[in-house]
């Protein structure tokens, strides 16, 4: 699988965002990413046009960046306006200037042609910015490709194995999925209702439930880069009120943003909205350092395993089941984008 | 009509009923070649279990 260009992707949090340089690499893109005096934010590509020294070594002097190595500077649309001991600056001066957008506390940097860059094609996760939510966030670096979180979070039955004791249970892997493909809405959605299960800690200890829990997982995942899992947990045989209100049942929307460095490299965007326990500190120091070792037990498992994916050969057999439908419909989606931005296909909608 | 491709684990048992929005279902045990099955929607291949579960 290659990347898939011609998309919307998370960059950074809107908070790593200010006024110093912060370098990221983006589908092997070396990014710079600052904000303007006047609060938006911009990005260049982290290469000086001159010797090709990062710009992210260099410094913020009000809106431009001036190269640390001899001195070019450039504006936040990449126009170089400045060079050292010399009043004429030449045409082919510039680098490029990518389109970015700021949405639920994100920023969003389209990777591809910028003539086709439409904000509103931006997915949303407005859990994250909202009032009646309470968050915590992480990022951890991930020694994998993409394709291997992808996998990971279609499928949450690995929960069961790999996260016991923290948000994993038995009735995670025993309880069967539903799965679509909506093309015309680009998503996936993999649907798991357990209706009596135990309660994990993470939910125990966060919402106070002592005994079995109703449980749902609804992931939503909008390929290439947003995930949203929308959780439900209740006090078993608890559903929400037939006018569709839910006031007894505890909501958390998971987010992760699944942006590809490099081919063998990924930013692991992790976030925990909750509709529950508002402002508690306890809680989100609870949820945070939680849900950050369940997401370091993932990145340890997905580099171990991209070390032997690395080395094998390629179109290796790997064996499906029903607990893959919903990876193996992303892939389809992802294969489809990927198509679609290389010409090879008729865009879906 | 909305382009909605859906594969449902039939509870109780292994089987996956696929389901394409034209209504056009199918039941097998391997979700790869059902996936293929129903996104090759309208030319659908002709109905039973699509094949191996492996990928």
């Amino acid at each position: 699988m290659s990347f898939v260009r011609d998309q919307w992707y998370v960059a950074a949090y809107s908070a790593e965002v200010g006024r110093t340089l912060l370098a990221r690499t983006i589908l092997n893109e070396p990014l710079v990413l600052y904000r303007t005096s006047a609060g938006q934010p911009a990005a260049l590509a982290d290469r000086c046009v001159h010797r090709h020294f990062p710009l992210s070594a260099g410094q913020l002097s009000g809106d431009t960046i001036v190269c640390g190595y001899h001195g070019f500077t450039y504006a936040p649309d990449g126009r170089c306006v400045a060079v050292p001991g010399q009043q004429r600056i030449p045409r082919t001066a510039r680098v490029g200037a990518y389109p970015v957008a700021e949405q639920d506390s994100l920023v969003w940097i389209w990777i591809g042609d910028p003539e086709r860059a439409d904000p509103g094609l931006i997915p949303r996760a407005p859990w994250l910015d909202h009032e009646a939510y309470t968050t915590v966030r992480g990022m951890e670096p991930l020694a994998a490709r993409y394709e291997l979180l992808v996998d990971n979070l279609l499928d949450l039955s690995h929960e069961t194995y790999l996260h016991g004791g923290y948000i994993g249970t038995p009735e995670v892997a025993d309880t069967p999925i539903s799965t679509e493909i909506d093309q015309e809405q680009r998503v996936v959605r993999v649907s798991r209702r357990m209706d009596d299960a135990a309660c994990p800690p993470f939910y125990a200890k966060s919402t106070g439930i002592s005994g079995r829990i109703v449980r749902w997982q609804d992931i939503e995942y909008r390929p290439p880069c947003l995930y949203l899992l929308h959780s439900r947990v209740a006090p078993a045989g608890i559903l929400p009120r037939p006018d569709g209100t839910d006031p007894d049942g505890f909501h958390v929307e998971v987010v992760y943003a699944i942006t590809p460095s490099t081919a063998t490299s990924t930013f692991d965007f992790w976030a925990v909205a909750r509709d529950f326990a508002l402002g508690d500190a306890d809680v989100s120091a609870f949820l945070h350092d939680s849900n950050r070792t369940v997401v370091l037990q993932d990145v340890e498992a997905l580099n171990r395993l991209e070390q032997v994916v690395a080395a094998e050969p390629p179109g290796l057999q790997e064996l499906s089941i029903n607990i893959d439908t919903g990876g193996l419909a992303a892939r389809r989606m992802l294969a489809r984008l990927a198509e679609e931005s290389a010409g090879l296909a008729v865009p879906l909608s | 009509m909305t382009r909605v491709y859906r594969i449902e684990w039939l509870p109780g048992s292994d089987r996956l009923r696929g389901t394409c929005h034209c209504g056009a279902t199918i039941e097998g045990q391997d979700p790869l070649s059902m996936w293929q099955w129903l996104l090759a929607h309208p030319a659908h291949p002709g109905p039973g279990d699509p094949g191996p579960a492996t990928s």
